[in-house]
């Protein structure tokens, strides 16, 4: 049961209102849903308390529910590498306001992942250190994995780009 | 005799360009630009078993500026796009181009935000082997194709 885990019941121990334990029956993971502010302290929480020690951050991603409000979700998947338990962490935004503080302070790791998820999905994570496409070239417009996005739209075609110009 | 002005009687022109020709479709320098699984293929028929240096080109070259055929086999993104042009822009002429495989002619069946639709939408493109991937046979049949094409041109012409 999730609310017999330590961890949970820590965290609703210190934020209790910003934070919501919600059902994951697919894999029976504990999860979280988290109120967008406070994302960047819950991180920090979970990565400086010492029974707690979630020092690996295992994946950092997004879901497009495009007929739901929110319409975006970010999922984080932590996992503590001495204590051996893991827990997944979700957060919806707005499709009008698709912002989130970046987590790169708490896990240098996340930096590539959220520059993956701005790529891809166009969301933007505030104080950034480098927040470019990784994937994909920086002429490319629009985020091809947003679901309205059409599964054919081509591209311009770029014959030159920046970097490559005047190596003849 | 002097290459660069056409000599007056038409009887010899036509014997240079033969020789020339026959000189240029039997020695390819291949630049093999393999991207995807097509370049299995090209490694089978490169190898002893299909043995393309029946045709003269088994001396793959991985400088375009030493290369006159260029290979594009595979998937070509739009990432890459640029840099096929450059390769392309950096082989002297007299330069051909083979197309290899669906992804390469047409963009095969990536209809997708990532890949472009064809390399004849970057660079001229003289042959196209089809297939997904396509045999060595028909890799070799290409080659075949591309010697028909190299056979009747005049070597006064710039192609490009």
């Amino acid at each position: 049961m999730a609310e017999k885990n330590p961890t949970i019941k820590k965290l609703l121990a210190k934020f209790g209102g910003q934070i919501e334990v919600v059902a994951s029956p697919f894999d029976k993971m504990d999860t979280v849903r988290v109120k967008r502010e406070s994302i960047l302290d819950v991180c920090m929480f979970l990565r400086t308390e010492d029974d707690l020690d979630y020092d690996l951050m295992r994946d950092l991603t997004c879901v497009d529910y495009i007929h739901e409000k929110p319409r975006f979700e970010v999922v984080y998947h932590l996992y503590s590498i001495y204590n051996g338990h893991e827990i997944r962490l979700k957060v919806r935004l707005e499709e009008r306001d698709p912002t989130i503080d970046t987590v790169t302070s708490v896990w240098v790791g996340a930096n590539w992942y959220e520059r993956e998820v701005y790529d891809f999905y166009g969301i933007r994570f505030n104080n950034h250190p480098d927040l470019r496409r990784i994937l994909l070239y920086p002429e490319f417009v629009g985020h091809p994995l947003r679901k309205d996005y059409p599964i054919d739209r081509e591209q311009p075609l770029f014959e030159e780009r920046k970097e490559t110009k005047g190596v003849r | 005799m002097e290459i660069g002005s056409p000599p007056s009687g038409n009887i010899i022109t036509t014997r240079l360009d033969k020789i020339v020709n026959w000189g240029r479709k039997w020695s390819f320098f291949c630049y093999p630009f393999v991207t995807a699984c097509c370049g299995m293929e090209y490694m089978s028929t490169a190898a002893s078993h299909y043995d393309i240096a029946r045709f003269g080109a088994e001396f793959p070259r991985f400088s375009p500026r030493q290369a006159d055929l260029m290979l594009v086999v595979g998937t070509i993104c739009h990432k890459l796009a640029p840099v096929v042009k450059l390769v392309h822009e950096q082989m002297c002429e007299p330069k051909w181009v083979i197309a290899v495989g669906a992804c390469a002619c047409s963009g095969g069946f990536y209809r997708n935000y990532s890949v472009v639709q064809g390399v004849d939408r970057i660079i001229p493109v003289d042959v196209y082997v089809t297939g997904c991937p396509p045999r060595p046979e028909a890799f070799l049949d290409g080659i075949m194709k591309m010697q028909a094409k190299v056979d009747t041109e005049s070597m006064f012409q710039r192609r490009n």
